[in-house]
């Protein structure tokens, strides 16, 4: 048994050296790193810093990116109130129907509803980008190498081109990302928000917060996940006890 | 076939139908060389994944909708809105990854000891025929949530089979249904994708027959000879496999509520985009070797013969094999040479995940060169040359005696 346990363990961490080689073989580039609340085994969204981020997405992000698999009614899981829903699906208009005489008409949004799209397709959204398309941001964290530390980098990555590099007309130079010409000039500003909570909005603070809301947006399930694994596991701890106790007794009689 | 029910009911559909007695046989007093290490648990808990792939599977393909244009939003609408639509889906992901791990496993440990020889030869190709469905299983479904890595992977893959001559062509076109990966692609790769683990689950059956006819293998390499050899099915490996199982859950689940995506590749969660090829097409992990194997011959159609080729050797190794000694514990150099292959492999894993760019390309062919050097020429070599160890008497006489000794043996 314990010859079995070193063995395992001697090709899981070959396995991991190997995977997480394949893995890195995409990056280059250190990325800033911050601390996550809801990293860990017992992490949970940081509420205040996801709803601050929400404010930063909805009055700088989606002007250009969409959050297409977001529905408003997941914001209660923020810690946002029924009303506060409501309100905030209102201000955004839908097309609906068609009604009884097949016409289409605006209609104010619902919980239900998703978050609406900034334009009405690929090719209008580039027509107003200067031909980049601007992603969905509603799974970039987990879509992109690094996760929350790329896209928290990312946003405080401009800066100017360094002496004799190349930078065509329309892109900006930022530090983390591939190539380091992108489209998208730097979304945030000092005080480019006002928060609510009276927290001060420099970029790295607006960063973070944004950040934290879209590491939401892509696995908004993540805390019911550790919950539920933390039960899972100690059950099976348990499990194996009384199994390996059994297995002992049974075998007891043989030898 | 002694087995007879006492309660009436399955007595009359016994005499009719010898369903439970099979049963009965296969499950309980099946005899077993009384020394199976936790080596041997590995064939259970295979068995175990693809019944979890199998239940997680059909309730997922309720929710998902195979259309180019709604696949990808289908998964995400499964991740979001199905009442733990998150669990499943991340069991069937993350399970695709654990059965391969256990299978891999079991494939070594008949390596290491042996279990491919005469008599079970036939027991060992069903194995590998299970193993090539499963890989074509498992590539299709990782199609199917139309991300990026869904796509390019599909490219590639099928793109292999234009290699072939003259035909090469047609053949894609056919496997495509059109000109691209694409709509019908997607399509029937969700038909197959939905077929292939049952006809999985018939060759396991077979598997397991042919298991049940020659007996199981040990540690030793020799076969029962006598009662004191053996031991029931039940109780004695059915607690064992359960202990074995508990522990294998713990490590299932901390991949699956810790590090769902660990094993996946951050660009699946970008829906397919034909027009933007990814800077880095790499398969999931447990194609890498393969895909270096591919890789490390610069000519595409010697890169898929050798490819198709690492696998088709596998099936002649009983016979490249000559030593009539089966478990390694008796071959000093083969136990070696075992080690060496077993690193060789783990390099190609390695090298499968990199660039194709220096060091990487010459790393990769002398690995692939010594997997290919090490089934054709080492093998049957040091079965010519090799001195073996004295073989104990039966297994009996090598578990009992020197029980302390022994740490694979108490164990058992």
């Amino acid at each position: 048994m314990l010859k079995l346990i070193k063995t395992l363990s001697v090709a899981a961490l070959l396995t991991v050296v190997s995977i997480a080689g394949a893995q890195a073989a995409g990056g280059g580039i250190e990325l800033k790193s911050a601390t996550w609340k809801h990293e860990g085994l017992f992490g949970t969204y940081d509420r205040a810093a996801a709803q601050r981020g929400l404010q930063v997405y909805q009055e700088v992000c989606a002007g250009c990116h969409s959050l297409r698999h977001v529905a408003f009614r997941t914001l209660a899981d923020l810690g946002f109130s029924e009303a506060e829903i409501k309100a905030l699906a209102k201000e955004a208009t839908f097309v609906g129907g068609p009604d009884d005489d097949g016409e289409m008409f605006d209609r104010p949004g619902q919980p239900s509803d998703k978050f609406p799209s900034p334009f009405a397709n690929e090719k209008a959204a580039r027509a107003s980008n200067g031909g980049a398309f601007p992603p969905d941001l509603s799974l970039i964290v987990k879509a992109r190498g690094g996760f929350e530390n790329y896209l928290y980098s990312l946003l405080i990555g401009y800066d100017d081109a360094p002496e004799g590099f190349d930078l065509p007309e329309g892109m900006n130079y930022n530090t983390f990302f591939s190539g380091h010409k992108i489209a998208m000039p730097a979304p945030l500003s000092e005080d480019g928000v006002e928060y609510s909570d009276g927290t001060p909005a420099t970029v790295d603070q607006m960063a973070k917060d944004v950040t934290v809301f879209l590491a939401w947006t892509a696995e908004p399930k993540l805390e019911h996940r550790k919950n539920m694994g933390m039960k899972v596991i100690l059950f099976l701890l348990l499990m194996s006890g009384l199994f390996y106790a059994v297995k002992r007794k049974i075998w007891a009689e043989l030898h | 076939m002694s087995f007879e029910p006492k309660n009436p009911m399955l007595k009359w559909v016994e005499t009719r139908l010898p369903i439970t007695g099979m049963l009965h046989h296969a499950l309980y007093e099946y005899p077993t060389p009384k020394n199976l290490s936790y080596w041997w648990t590995f064939g259970s808990l295979a068995g175990f994944m693809l019944v979890v792939q199998l239940i997680t599977g059909i309730v997922l393909s309720m929710h998902y909708t195979a259309h180019v244009d709604l696949a990808f939003d289908s998964v995400e609408h499964i991740m979001r809105d199905v009442n733990y639509g998150w669990l499943l889906r991340y069991m069937h992901s993350n399970g695709a990854s654990m059965f391969f791990i256990v299978v891999y496993l079991h494939i070594f440990r008949g390596l290491y000891y042996g279990s491919y020889k005469a008599p079970r030869e036939l027991l060992w190709w069903l194995g590998l025929v299970i193993f090539l469905l499963m890989m074509a299983t498992a590539f299709m479904g990782y199609v199917l949530p139309w991300g990026q890595m869904s796509f390019w992977g599909a490219t590639v893959i099928t793109n292999l089979f234009g290699a072939i001559p003259v035909v090469g062509d047609t053949i894609v076109t056919w496997l495509w249904g059109g000109f691209s990966v694409d709509n019908p692609t997607l399509n029937r790769f969700f038909s197959l994708h939905y077929l292939l683990p049952f006809v999985i689950v018939g060759v396991v059956i077979l598997h397991i027959w042919a298991l049940h006819t020659s007996g199981s293998n040990n540690p030793t390499g020799i076969e029962i000879k006598d009662k004191q050899d053996s031991i029931p099915f039940h109780p004695y490996y059915t607690v064992k496999d359960l202990f074995g199982l508990a522990l294998f859950l713990i490590v299932f689940s901390a991949f699956l509520f810790y590090a769902p995506n660990w094993m996946g590749h951050p660009d699946n969660y970008i829906p397919a985009n034909p027009l933007v090829t990814p800077a880095h097409i790499v398969p999931e992990w447990y194609f890498l070797p393969f895909y270096a194997i591919l890789r490390a011959v610069p000519d595409k159609l010697g890169g898929v013969m050798l490819m198709f080729g690492a696998i088709a050797v596998l099936f002649a190794l009983p016979w490249l094999d000559k030593s009539r000694i089966r478990s390694a514990r008796f071959r000093p150099i083969y136990k070696q040479l075992f080690w060496i292959f077993l690193i060789d492999c783990v390099v190609l894993t390695y090298i499968g995940g990199q660039p194709a760019e220096e060091p990487f390309i010459l790393v990769g062919r002398i690995a692939t060169g010594y997997y290919f050097l090490h089934i054709l020429v080492l093998l049957p070599l040091v079965g010519m040359f090799e001195k073996p160890k004295p073989l104990p008497a039966s297994i009996s006489a090598d578990v009992l005696p020197k029980k302390s000794s022994d740490k694979e043996a108490s164990n058992a």
